[in-house]
């Protein structure tokens, strides 16, 4: 764990980034730092591997003070990740991932075997490791900043703004990539951002830090959005903290019965809003029958939206109902409908909750008895 | 004979003007990377040591010629004026572009290089300076062309090199020699920018690989 001890770092100018900060980053998991520009954010995370020295203060990583040991030597045994992936640009992928462990002395091929592991391990080919730097898109780029940070097998990984230079959709993705290679290797992550959704959304843990290098709150993301410490954090998560809190909401909802029919199968008009599935049960789309029968073709198919699992939160639950044209949001486990919810389950769901403790404090209480519906049933006079 | 030179004169002067212009364009090289790193790095004395090399370009090279023996002790006709003197002007040229060279290291990939662990030296070799090439060579390419320029002035106290042709040409009211000097100092300029180029582009091929559209 990562332990700061009343931690100040002041500039000869007299600017205070981090102001007497006291936090223990636990072992294991991602822990984040958040906050608007200035707040000292990164230059806490810089502390850690002493790219920038505390002017007071100390810093213990599994209690050991960092600075008893060379700064370099300290880095080489922490991953770091930076902002716009800082990769070397005269040296290929395969050699941008060795960097680490040919600094600690490894010979080339156990180098290399490293690095072509850590270079798998976050999605990229051996062809595309053989290339340089500038033959990547950004997101690749990325990736291959991870694996360097990785290649040497750290306990310890340090990510600065990782996500904040690529679009919002390849974001995503590495998010969950960061998520998984956490988790799958049980190293502990520090990540900074300046993105309150990216905090909520990675973080175990969530360190909320406000100008002047203050601590404002350190908490888990339910907590926070929750119980935010003081009005600076209500109005950082945000306004809509409280639709955002359904993302940590579990919410016992049993999804309904409902019918399908496959393409090709006679839809009756004046049915309304059909679900279509393939012959595995996996959902296609919704046809509506409102007006109009017939066979089911393809092209006569409406975009499923969004689709969630039994054991989703509340937010996705309502998002699914929301999303869909039906009005009937569409669940699914291991690629099969279970049934369907509306919104009314999902707020009738949170309203029962509400009777027996407050949003986020019952993570105790997962999602209870799903009920699986039997076989998917028939549209009613639907002959072959 | 070519112009009134005879073939083996001109290879002769060719080579010593080559030698007086090139050895000391490496042996600057070799000075100026430190000089110039140490403009870039530390903030203070950036300006005024790439001011104070930059003026010494200013110093008239025939003044240069003439003062260096009485300041190294040398016999007036040697080499060794010459060479120093050219040092002095590719240094001069030089210190400047290795410093932006530095500069032009992004931040991010230098930080990175920290984090990672390396020391500072260690980084100057294995990241900074690789990086810094082109702009190096750049600059490089300057002080070549300047240096086979200015080593003809030294035919004015004796020392011979193609300048030798320019003098004889005014000596003997011919214009052969002169054109021969010209043609043969342009293609030699050329010669050496092209060899930078050559090995500027050698040493760095992430460069020539880019992204497939």
């Amino acid at each position: 764990m990562i332990r700061f001890e009343h931690v100040t770092k002041r500039y000869p100018d007299g600017t205070v980034a981090v102001d007497d900060l006291s936090l223990a980053v636990p072992r294991g998991g991602i822990t984040v730092l958040v906050g608007p520009s200035g707040c000292g954010k990164t230059t806490t995370l810089r502390m850690v591997n002493r790219m920038v020295e505390p002017t007071e203060g100390r810093i213990t990583i599994d209690d050991d003070d960092i600075t008893a040991r060379p700064a370099a030597e300290l880095r080489r045994s922490i991953g770091y990740v930076i902002q716009h992936a800082g990769l070397f640009p005269h040296r290929t992928v395969l050699a941008n991932v060795m960097t680490v462990p040919r600094l600690l002395g490894w010979d080339r091929p156990r180098a290399r075997t490293a690095a072509m592991e850590a270079i798998e391990k976050v999605g990229l080919t051996a062809d595309q490791a053989r290339r340089y730097p500038a033959q990547l898109s950004g997101g690749q780029q990325q990736r291959v900043g991870v694996a360097r940070a990785l290649a040497s097998g750290p306990d310890l990984v340090l990510m600065d703004e990782p996500f904040s230079a690529v679009d919002p959709l390849v974001r995503a993705d590495l998010q969950q990539e960061v998520r998984r290679l956490q988790r799958d290797l049980g190293i502990t992550v520090v990540l900074v951002t300046h993105d309150i959704d990216e905090a909520l959304t990675l973080g175990d843990s969530v360190a909320v830090m406000r100008q002047g290098g203050h601590l404002a709150q350190f908490a888990t993301p339910a907590d926070l959005l929750a119980e935010p410490a003081d009005d600076f954090v209500a109005s950082f998560v945000g306004k809509d903290r409280g639709y955002r809190a359904l993302g940590f909401a579990d919410v016992r909802v049993t999804p309904r019965a409902e019918r399908s029919v496959q393409v090709g199968e006679q839809v009756r008009a004046g049915s309304g809003w059909v679900l279509v599935t393939d012959g595995s049960g996996m959902p296609l789309g919704w046809v509506d029958g409102t007006g109009w029968g017939g066979p089911v073709r393809e092209d006569r198919l409406h975009r499923l939206g969004a689709v969630a699992s039994p054991d989703d939160s509340a937010r996705a639950l309502l998002d699914a109902a929301l999303s869909s044209p039906s009005g009937r949001g569409v669940v699914v486990a291991d690629g099969r409908v279970v049934g369907t919810v509306t919104t009314q389950d999902v707020l009738g769901g949170l309203d029962r909750r509400h009777s027996v403790g407050s949003v986020g404090k019952d993570a105790e209480h997962t999602v209870g008895s799903v009920g699986v519906v039997e076989e998917s049933g028939r549209v009613e006079g639907d002959a072959p | 004979m070519i112009g009134g030179v005879a073939w083996s004169t001109l290879g002769d002067l060719t080579l010593r003007h080559l030698y007086l212009a090139g050895l000391p364009l490496l042996i600057g090289l070799v000075l100026s990377v430190p000089l110039g790193w140490l403009a870039a790095r530390v903030r203070w004395l950036g300006p005024p040591l790439i001011a104070g090399t930059g003026l010494m370009y200013t110093i008239p090279s025939l003044a240069l010629f003439i003062l260096l023996p009485l300041v190294l002790g040398t016999q007036v006709l040697s080499d060794v004026n010459v060479l120093v003197a050219m040092v002095i002007y590719t240094v001069a040229l030089l210190t400047r572009s290795v410093a932006d060279g530095f500069a032009s290291v992004p931040a991010p990939v230098r930080q990175a290089a920290t984090a990672m662990g390396y020391g500072e030296l260690r980084r100057v070799g294995a990241v900074d300076l690789p990086l810094a090439i082109p702009v190096i060579a750049a600059g490089l390419r300057v002080a070549a062309v300047s240096n086979v320029s200015i080593v003809s002035i030294a035919a004015l106290i004796g020392v011979s090199q193609l300048g030798q042709l320019f003098t004889d040409g005014f000596n003997r009211n011919a214009m052969g020699p002169i054109l021969v000097g010209i043609v043969a100092c342009v293609a030699l300029a050329v010669a050496l920018d092209a060899l930078i180029v050559l090995v500027a582009t050698l040493l760095t091929p992430w460069s020539r690989r880019r992204v497939p559209a």
